[in-house]
């Protein structure tokens, strides 16, 4: 047995060595990253106070055990001392041992505490920039409540993000460096958590509460990070992305994604009549990004959570009730109400899901109708 | 006393056990129920471990190779449910159920026919659990259970039947618990040896004393929340849904308020083991018996107020964070001290080291591990780090694994002579010991890098970043998972023959249990035990 022991750990080591040969991983991570604001930085110094402390008892006591296994050993002779629970000792350590730990435990509360007052609170008295971090299944929707715009956040297949996958998002939460940042934290559906280690904390996103935390980055760079919280079928793909860059950058990608903003707002609230070839183009893109993880690519599905479109009742029935479960959702199930897209989006996604995979209804949904169904 | 024992063969002549089914279907002798006890909890071990191999073999590397996303959140569900309420909690019953009435001095359990209740309740219910994994599977059984044990809603409001038939099984579960509590509460106050006041009894029987109250206290607070998730699912209730004026959060207070003392009602039936175990092999006597009940009582208090440690990002006010801290750390008091009375029974003693003493050692070494990341834990600062990712499934593991089924085993090897009569073979038990510790270490320390370095917990597929650990972790879980089977060949070879133990099994042994002969007669004590003074 001993030898199959070995053995193992041999072959573990051997495959240990052959990946990182591989390159699979460029450092392993042991603990926390290094912290990119200030309170993350308190809270890394918290974490290795108490992790010293710990490591301190643990070497008192496993000394202490070791002595004792040593030398009070029946085979070596040591006999036993039958009174030792009668010595003074015996009699007064239910106080001097308690008495010890409660000192140990007062230092690391007392440390912690004044760490803890620091991220709870938010500063007050000065202006924040506020972004409301949304957590859906699965992906993140990022609202600069302070700019008037939003951004939505989807994990990047294995086969375009190589070693980043789930790591790597399509849009990353920009903000900018030396600016204190409220997060306001809540989900459209189930209980997701925001998670990104050099920030230093993690805040859950329950629907129904509106949470507030705070950071003030103190370095650019790219953090990543992902969902805490059991999502559901995809949680492992829920990543996060901070892109930490200067106030003037910042306000320059503000400036474009407001420009994205109105020219999407004007073409969607033109009265255009769309051919056909133009919402199946768009809602081929919409349906890949936002559909996909459920219905799959190829509308097939993911049986029993998740229907199949192709060849589906909804999909290939009245026109009335795809929309409706679009627009509305399905209680009691994954799938949520879509009514925050916009009508042509609407339009164009229901239109691909009534023609694609070999579904040929021919219908043409347009944005006039979703407006009608709303 | 030994009057008193030789009394009793003559009975045990004409008023042996019914033969064949009946035996064990309407038994109420408390030695079968609990010999059931054991074989239930067995099999469920080896059940649970199944689903932890093959989340250990889904995670060996990175991307998805072996099960689907929701196949993989289900078995994680099911580990959990499996382990705590099939694995861990019967087997405790099992030891309460064989050992109190020997340890008290009492012909049975003061409730026989509940007794049986208690235990007949259980395979209905493993069976409702584990129909909530396998009716996904069927044509029209709706999607499967992909919200961990916590079954936090809303996302269990999402779940198709399976989660029906979970809220069933526990809510039998829990009546199998509080039925079996309310029995180890009754003997314990009533069925004493005369002579034996509380401040006498074993710790192992003061141990389930304190853990039957926590029982009955707690599980009816777990029953009333899913209670409501079936309600909210079916009856159109909405007490934890947002959009109805309910609030998520309301079931994760109920949850922890049960999920938390359940540590304790885990770990301390294996402390009172320890009790048993440490001064027989340190050849001395107890060190500090007044402070260990004192500090099992304290554990039960203020484990039952500190809930929300687990859940410090859900976002508390200051205030209420800044006390579950407090009362979660002030926890280290009373647990330390327990750690440090079993330390200072060793110290001074003669010790030998056969396996129930290897497992208490090994328990000693690993739980003040545990016990010391769990004090890291409660601090809420690191929390919001720690939370949720990898360090806290390591953290768990080891007070549970060691805490809890260790504990167990350790118990198993030392009464095993006295139930079956026989010897364990001592050389397959040490080898069984080491690997069975080794190979837990190396699962499960590397988890706690891969949770600092940002792993979150329950998920299928991971960054490249976190494979090297991942993989150790697995190969570990694998000969951890496998080497279980060597202790069920050791209790099947045990069970089958050996080497005759003595009454008294091992030199250092003290209590009213090794006054009987081994294998004990069917009915034992049927005249009170004196108390040698």
């Amino acid at each position: 047995m001993p030898g199959l022991m070995k053995m193992t750990k041999s072959v573990a080591l051997a495959a240990l060595l052959a990946a990182w040969a591989g390159g699979a991983s460029a450092e392993l991570g042991v603990n926390f990253p290094q912290p990119a604001a200030g309170v993350a930085q308190e809270i890394y110094d918290v974490h290795m106070l108490t992790m010293k402390i710990a490591t301190i008892l643990m070497i008192i006591v496993f000394a202490v055990l070791i002595y004792s296994l040593y030398y009070h050993r029946k085979s070596r002779g040591y006999p036993a001392d039958q009174k030792f629970h009668e010595t003074w000792f015996g009699n007064w350590s239910w106080v001097i041992v308690p008495g010890l730990v409660l000192g140990v435990d007062l230092t690391i509360a007392g440390s912690a505490q004044k760490t803890l007052e620091k991220i709870w609170v938010i500063p007050k008295g000065e202006k924040l920039m506020d972004v409301k971090v949304v957590g859906h299944q699965w992906w993140w929707e990022f609202e600069y409540l302070d700019h008037g715009i939003k951004i939505e956040s989807r994990y990047v297949p294995k086969d375009q993000s190589g070693d980043k996958y789930l790591r790597a998002v399509d849009n990353p939460l920009v903000l900018p460096t030396h600016t204190k940042i409220r997060f306001l934290h809540t989900s459209a559906d189930v209980n997701h958590a925001f998670w990104v280690p050099a920030l230093g904390f993690k805040k859950d996103a329950i629907s129904g509460y509106v949470m507030e935390t705070w950071a003030e980055l103190d370095r650019e760079g790219e953090f990543t990070g992902q969902c805490a919280e059991l999502c559901g079928t995809w949680h492992s793909r829920m990543p996060l992305v901070v892109a930490s860059v200067s106030p003037e950058k910042f306000q320059e990608w503000v400036r474009q994604q407001q420009q994205v903003k109105l020219a999407a707002a004007a073409e969607a609230s033109s009265d255009k009549t769309w051919s056909k070839d133009e919402l199946m183009e768009k809602g081929q893109g919409l349906y890949n990004t936002k559909c996909a993880a459920c219905h799959q690519i190829t509308g097939q599905g993911l049986p029993p959570a998740f229907p199949a479109l192709k060849g589906s009742k909804v999909a290939t029935g009245p026109i009335a009730d795809h929309l409706n479960i679009v627009l509305n959702g399905k209680q009691g199930t994954a799938m949520q109400p879509w009514n925050a897209l916009t009508d042509l989006e609407i339009a164009a996604i229901v239109t691909y899901e009534r023609n694609a995979w070999e579904n040929n209804t021919g219908d043409v949904v347009q944005p006039a109708t979703v407006k009608a169904a709303r | 006393m030994s009057t008193a024992t030789l009394a009793h063969g003559h009975e045990h002549d004409h008023h042996g056990p019914p033969k064949g089914l009946k035996r064990w279907l309407f038994s109420t002798n408390h030695k079968d129920i609990g010999t059931m006890y054991l074989i239930f909890a067995l099999t469920m071990l080896f059940a649970g471990g199944a689903s932890a191999m093959l989340i250990r073999m889904e995670l060996f590397i990175p991307g998805l190779q072996l099960l689907e996303p929701d196949l993989y959140n289900n078995l994680v569900t099911n580990h959990a449910l499996i382990m705590i309420f099939g694995a861990v909690m019967p087997a405790a019953a099992g030891l309460a159920n064989w050992m109190i009435p020997l340890m008290i001095g009492a012909p049975d359990m003061a409730l026989p026919r509940m007794n049986n209740l208690s235990f007949w309740i259980l395979p209905a219910a493993a069976t409702m659990l584990i129909l909530s994994f396998v009716v996904p599977f069927f044509p029209g059984g709706g999607s499967q259970i992909n919200t961990g044990w916590t079954l936090y809603p809303p996302l269990s409001l999402q779940v198709g039947m399976s989660m029906d038939f979970l809220i069933f099984a526990i809510h039998l579960l829990g009546i199998s618990s509080i039925l079996a509590s309310i029995n180890i509460i009754v003997t314990i106050f009533n069925m004493r040896t005369p002579g034996m006041r509380l401040m006498d009894m074993p710790i192992f029987v003061w141990t389930w004393l304190v853990t039957a109250f926590l029982l009955i206290l707690v599980v009816p607070v777990l029953a009333g929340g899913v209670t409501m998730l079936l309600f909210d699912r079916h009856f159109g209730t909405s007490f934890f849904n947002a959009a109805g004026g309910g609030d998520p959060v309301l079931f994760q207070h109920l949850f922890w308020f049960f999920g938390h003392p359940e540590v304790y009602i885990l770990i301390l039936p294996s402390f009172g083991v320890l009790a048993a175990i440490i001064p027989t092999f340190s050849r001395k006597p107890l060190f500090g018996y007044k402070s260990l009940v004192g500090s099992m009582i304290a554990i039960m208090c203020i484990g039952m107020v500190v809930w929300a440690h687990h859940q410090y990002t859900i976002g508390l006010s200051l205030g209420a964070v800044s006390y579950f801290m407090i009362g979660t750390i002030i926890i280290s008091i009373p647990v330390g001290l327990m750690v440090f009375n079993y330390i200072a029974t060793m110290w001074r003693g003669s010790m030998s080291f056969e396996v129930p003493m290897l497992f208490a050692v090994g328990i000693l070494f690993m739980f003040t591990f545990g016990g010391l990341t769990g004090v890291m834990l409660a601090v809420v600062p690191a929390d919001m780090q720690y939370q949720d990712s990898m360090f806290v499934v390591a953290h768990f593991h080891y007070v549970l694994m060691p805490g809890a089924v260790f504990g167990l085993f350790a118990g198993i090897f030392y009464w095993l002579p006295k139930w079956t009569g026989h010897m364990y073979d001592e050389k397959l038990g040490k080898i069984f010991f080491w690997v069975n510790v080794i190979s837990f270490n190396i699962t499960f320390f590397p988890q706690h890098f891969l949770g600092l370095a940002g792993m979150p917990r329950r998920i299928i597929d991971y960054n490249v970043m976190f494979t090297e650990f991942n993989f150790v972790s697995s190969v570990g879980a694998m000969v951890f998972g496998l080497s279980h089977l060597l202790l069920l060949y050791i209790v099947i070879k045990t069970i089958r023959g050996g080497k005759q133990a003595s009454a008294r099994v091992w030199e250092g042994a003290k209590g009213l249990e090794w006054e009987l002969p081994s294998p004990p007669p069917f009915h034992s004590w049927t005249t009170a035990p004196q108390l040698a003074k």
